[in-house]
């Protein structure tokens, strides 16, 4: 896909639900990151969720309506981004299982699959983005998170996209490849469980030098900032995507906006 | 029967959090089994490939399974053993206890199996009046407790030192109390003394089976402790009890696949002991058994065949996706109520004692994907686990509530239109609650959620909302 690509391909962000709900600044992060690395950005207005949470619960028939959706308002463009691998993941490779079996859907499933990408993996991998601008005196740990990790592979670009920040430190958790306990519904399902995980992966944050956790899904993201919040850490919680964009002035997740009103 | 709790699943996991015993003992599986599986899979250059050739044959068995079960009985046969078949965990006992019953046999050894855990062999051998005596240390150990593995290769691994040797001092009451037992070799010296008595009145041994091979009617056992060995040649009569999909075509596919079993496992490129059995003694061997036999158990795995729960079939049971589960970090084995815990549990136990009473067990997985990533069989165990989320939401086995909020949020999320009302409104409200701190400390509906954590507050408006101001702002400029 890569020989045949333009320079400037048509790319559709899928915002995702929680970003649209809890964090429009990475949504903003995203599009900032996008343009720099010179797509044309378009965000499809019909769209709501993927249905990632219908697909996990077992509701299929709920699954396919909103893969239809999604599908249909997004299968012209060059490519589909989410700030998110989980999401990104669902789109990739879930659909592919959700249309299985439906001759009339699976080659146009596939042919939408195909363009899907989470959005770190998209810069460096498809854009070839090799560094970003943003300057930013931190001390960073990076969470890797499940789906982004396993279902895409997604490791070393996060990675290599913000080592490139000037100022920044990057300081490696133990097991930062272990799941932080969200889970989705698992977290309020099996919160006590979730708890536990959650303990686990905040003590391995708590453990590094970092005064700052970034992971590239909001949902996680959510998860160790609530937990590390409710242990009175004052570690900020950001999202990847909004120290790439050099966004920074806003409140960190689940906290107070910094005094002066950012760096 | 083994006692099902698996509906009490969270009642059973918050014991098992709150027990700092257990919670010390699970070190162990948190770091050691994977560090040593790491090393392992390191050292083997071709190990992945090993993995997709041991995945191969598994199918190709499974497609063919009724072919080599009938090739491999011929086999037994023809070196001079018998094939019983088992369509259930009864069928199995009674056949067991009818070959007991036939040499009048009083004292059982047994090698490790987690199939005489799925049939409750030893409560059927004890209300028989035949005694039970397992000989793996680990087995053994929690024999003399009254209890069942915690985890399917290391079935004490939820114990700690001390346990064991206050169950030795209460248990060994014909040595002295005060003998120093505080090296795990003093109690693996006092273990072994005592089974060796054990194995030399043995009238019966019983052992699993990790692979049956078609092509020689061989079972086959890979063990580090070498009692599966004395448990199958020393007494006079050697039971194999084993599934029907642990039959593999041939010798070769068999040692491809032991070499993906251990690294799995325990990290080692072999086990101590892979020992190979075919029919009883010959006239010429200076040892063995004088019968035989070979107890095939279905119970219930047959009917998995064709459906999108096969390749579960695959499993080789080394206990890798356990071992690299954080659920199963989190609460041990004992917490999922019945034979087998962690990832493969929550696959296979729904499609052996029934979703209804298994259905938390592959609910109870954040669906990382680390199980999947490690098993040497490719097992792909969140989507069969999602798989049964489906036939619980077919059922209605999920809970009501449950199953209509997630109706009632996709109805919202199919009208584009209505769920950005209600995402801007749950924004707007949910950021007024989080106040000049930017988080929730208690919101009733997720009531899971705030009990442990704080529900970080959203910016105020949604990311859509925004996106539309930018937009005519920017076509206002123009």
């Amino acid at each position: 896909m890569s020989n045949s690509m333009p320079k400037n391909p048509r790319v559709a962000l899928f915002v995702t639900c929680l970003v649209d709900l809890f964090r429009p600044s990475v949504g903003f992060a995203s599009v900032k990151l996008l343009e720099d690395a010179g797509c044309d950005l378009d965000v499809p207005m019909c769209q709501t969720c993927c249905g990632q949470p219908a697909w996990n619960s077992g509701d299929r028939a709920d699954t396919r309506d909103l893969a239809e959706a999604v599908i249909r308002n997004f299968e012209d463009y060059d490519y589909i981004v989410a700030p998110s691998g989980s999401c990104a993941g669902m789109l990739k490779k879930h659909y592919p299982e959700v249309f299985k079996g439906d001759e009339l859907w699976e080659s146009r499933v596939e042919r939408f699959s195909e363009k899907v990408y989470e959005l770190t993996s998209f810069l460096v991998d498809v854009m070839k983005v090799e560094k970003v601008d943003a300057v930013l005196k931190a001390d960073i740990t990076y969470h890797d998170s499940c789906a982004g990790l396993r279902e895409l592979g997604i490791q070393e670009q996060p990675r290599k996209l913000v080592s490139s920040i000037k100022g920044v430190t990057m300081t490696e958790m133990k097991n930062s490849d272990v799941c932080c306990g969200f889970g989705g519904t698992f977290a309020v399902k099996y919160s006590e469980i979730s708890n536990s995980i959650v303990t686990t992966k905040t003590g391995h944050i708590k453990e590094t030098s970092a005064k700052m956790l970034l992971a590239g899904d909001l949902g996680c993201l959510l998860n160790m900032a609530g937990k590390l919040r409710r242990e009175n850490s004052n570690i900020e919680v950001r999202h990847v995507a909004e120290v790439l964009a050099g966004m920074v002035d806003n409140a960190p997740i689940g906290q107070r906006t910094p005094k002066g009103g950012g760096r | 029967m083994v006692e099902i709790t698996s509906p009490e699943f969270k009642a059973n996991a918050r014991l098992a959090m709150g027990d700092g015993q257990l919670q010390q003992a699970l070190g162990h599986v948190r770091t050691n089994f994977i560090n040593k599986r790491a090393e392992a899979k390191a050292n083997l250059d071709e190990f992945d490939e090993l993995r997709d050739s041991a995945t191969a044959i598994k199918d190709h068995v499974l497609e063919h399974l009724d072919l080599y079960l009938e090739k491999y009985e011929e086999k037994v046969i023809a070196s001079g053993g018998h094939v019983h078949w088992a369509a259930t965990a009864d069928d199995a006992c009674k056949q067991i206890l009818d070959i007991c019953r036939s040499v009048g046999a009083k004292s059982v050894t047994k090698g490790k199996s987690m199939i005489s855990e799925e049939i409750a062999l030893n409560d059927a051998l004890s209300a028989a009046g035949i005694e039970p005596v397992e000989t793996d240390l680990g087995e053994y150990i929690i024999q003399l407790r009254g209890e069942h593995p915690s985890h399917i290769i290391a079935p004490a691994v939820h114990l700690n030192m001390d346990q064991v040797r206050d169950d030795f001092i209460k248990h060994h009451t014909h040595l002295p109390a005060d003998r120093p037992l505080n090296e795990p070799e003093t109690l693996l010296r006092e273990a072994r003394a005592i089974l060796r008595e054990k194995f030399l009145n043995a009238d019966v041994g019983i052992t699993g089976a990790n692979f049956l091979i078609a092509e020689t009617g061989t079972s086959v056992i890979v063990t580090n402790e070498g009692n599966g060995d004395l448990t199958q040649t020393l007494p006079k009569i050697h039971i194999v009890i084993a599934s029907i999909e642990k039959i593999v075509p041939t010798l070769e596919d068999m040692s491809q696949i032991v070499r993906v079993l251990a690294r799995s496992a325990t990290g080692q490129d072999m086990s101590v002991y892979t020992t190979l059995s075919t029919g009883p003694r010959r006239e010429d061997d200076p040892d063995g058994p004088e019968e035989y036999h070979v107890v095939l158990l279905d119970n219930g795995r047959s009917s998995m065949l064709g459906t999108e729960f096969q390749d579960m079939l695959r499993c080789i049971r080394c206990g890798a996706c356990m071992n690299h589960c954080p659920v199963y970090h989190a609460i041990g084995g004992h917490a999922y109520g019945w034979v087998y815990p962690g990832p493969m549990g929550a696959v296979l136990s729904p499609s052996l004692i029934g979703v209804d009473k298994a259905g938390h067990l592959p609910n109870a997985s954040t669906f990382c994907g680390r199980c999947e990533d490690v098993c040497p069989m490719h097992i792909p165990l969140p989507k069969m686990m999602r798989h049964w989320r489906e036939r619980e939401f077919e059922k209605h086995l999920s809970p009501m509530t449950q199953r209509a909020s997630i109706r009632g949020w996709a109805w919202v999320a199919k009208r584009p239109f209505l769920y950005r009302m209600m995402a801007s409104a749950s924004a707007r409200f949910l950021w007024l609650l989080g106040g000049v701190n930017h988080r929730i400390k208690s919101l009733p509906f997720a009531w899971g959620w705030t009990r442990h954590r704080d529900m970080p507050a959203p910016e105020g408006s949604t990311f859509m909302s925004q996106w539309r101001e930018r937009q005519a702002r920017d076509a206002g400029d123009l």
